[in-house]
């Protein structure tokens, strides 16, 4: 069994969604976290969840970064453990430092709610070992997922393969026109160095459920189960 | 002791796009205003402290400013000080 652990902000509102997952869905031990928490206890994998984590003041996770929990995901995180973030969780993890870079304002100012697809650009990473497509779709939902780094970051995600998700059209083709928020090189997911620590603007929660149309979400949970 | 006040500045890298900037750019070009070349928004934050001296509160207000008033990757920024009378 995996044991996971979805932390919950004041704000956040994706962290029962992903329960749902991987407590109903995968049948793994899962509890929720709240953020003034200090302990991580025997969690496996720290996901991070989307929401709109106090109020996003000042900017989005940048006030979140600070509660008591986050000290024990760093601490999680170097030791090569298991860390998701989706959405404001990934606004939160670069806020962190986990994942360089920011999520900035989309490039046409509105709110985005809708499905895009996605092309898997990493099959060897545990996160997507489980798809045998390159191309999937989730939905988006956010106003700030413009991912923005300069461009030796961009360039040392290339190198070392830590860009697993990037827009796209059905077919896979990755360029301007199939970039919904004016992501820098169509990133929609990055994972840090090692690996382990994954943060993207997709929901694969909300694609997990046969029900609800799409399982597109499920493998990114799948891959890391024992 | 003394009270002082901050005025922060924090404002976006150039390297960073600005959609907000240039959407208030356009809507400044609407009204007639021709000759606005761009429009770049930031943020403007007050903080007022006790410190020991100005250079303490100085050391202090750079520190709030690196760890979380600014994200020094998207953001650069700049603060006035001044001491408050004490009353």
């Amino acid at each position: 069994m995996t044991n996971f652990g979805v932390l919950v902000f004041p704000g956040s509102n994706c962290d029962r969604d992903i329960a749902y997952v991987t407590r109903d869905l995968l049948g793994q031990p899962t509890r929720l976290i709240w953020h003034q928490e200090t302990d991580l206890g025997d969690v496996d994998v720290v996901i991070v969840p989307g929401g709109f984590s106090y109020g996003d003041y000042l900017r989005c996770g940048a006030i979140a970064r600070f509660s008591p929990i986050m000290q024990a995901v760093l601490d999680h995180a170097a030791q090569g453990k298991w860390v998701l973030g989706v959405c404001n969780g990934f606004q939160i993890l670069t806020e962190v430092g986990l994942l360089p870079g920011a999520l900035t304002r989309n490039r046409d100012l509105h709110f985005i709610c809708d499905r895009t697809p996605l092309k898997v650009e990493n099959p060897q990473s545990p996160w997507t070992s489980t798809y045998n497509q390159t191309v999937i779709t989730l939905p988006i939902a956010h106003g700030e997922g413009r991912y923005y780094a300069d461009a030796d970051t961009i360039k040392s995600l290339e190198d070392h393969d830590q860009i697993l998700f990037r827009y796209c059209d059905l077919d896979g083709l990755v360029d301007e026109t199939h970039n919904p928020n004016g992501s820098l090189g169509n990133i929609a997911g990055i994972t840090n160095r090692q690996g382990n620590v994954l943060g993207m603007m997709p929901h694969p929660e909300r694609a997990a459920d046969a029900i609800l149309g799409s399982v597109d979400g499920l493998g990114v949970f799948q891959g890391l189960l024992n | 002791m003394a009270d002082f006040q901050a005025r922060i500045y924090v404002t976006l890298r150039s390297s960073v796009l600005d959609p907000a900037g240039v959407a208030v750019c356009s809507g400044l070009h609407q009204l007639g205003y021709d000759g606005v070349e761009s429009v770049r928004i930031g943020k403007y934050i007050e903080v007022e402290l006790t410190a020991a001296d100005q250079g303490e509160a100085k050391t202090q207000l750079d520190q709030m400013c690196d760890r979380l008033l600014a994200n020094p990757v998207i953001e650069n920024y700049c603060f006035e000080i001044t001491e408050l009378a004490t009353a």
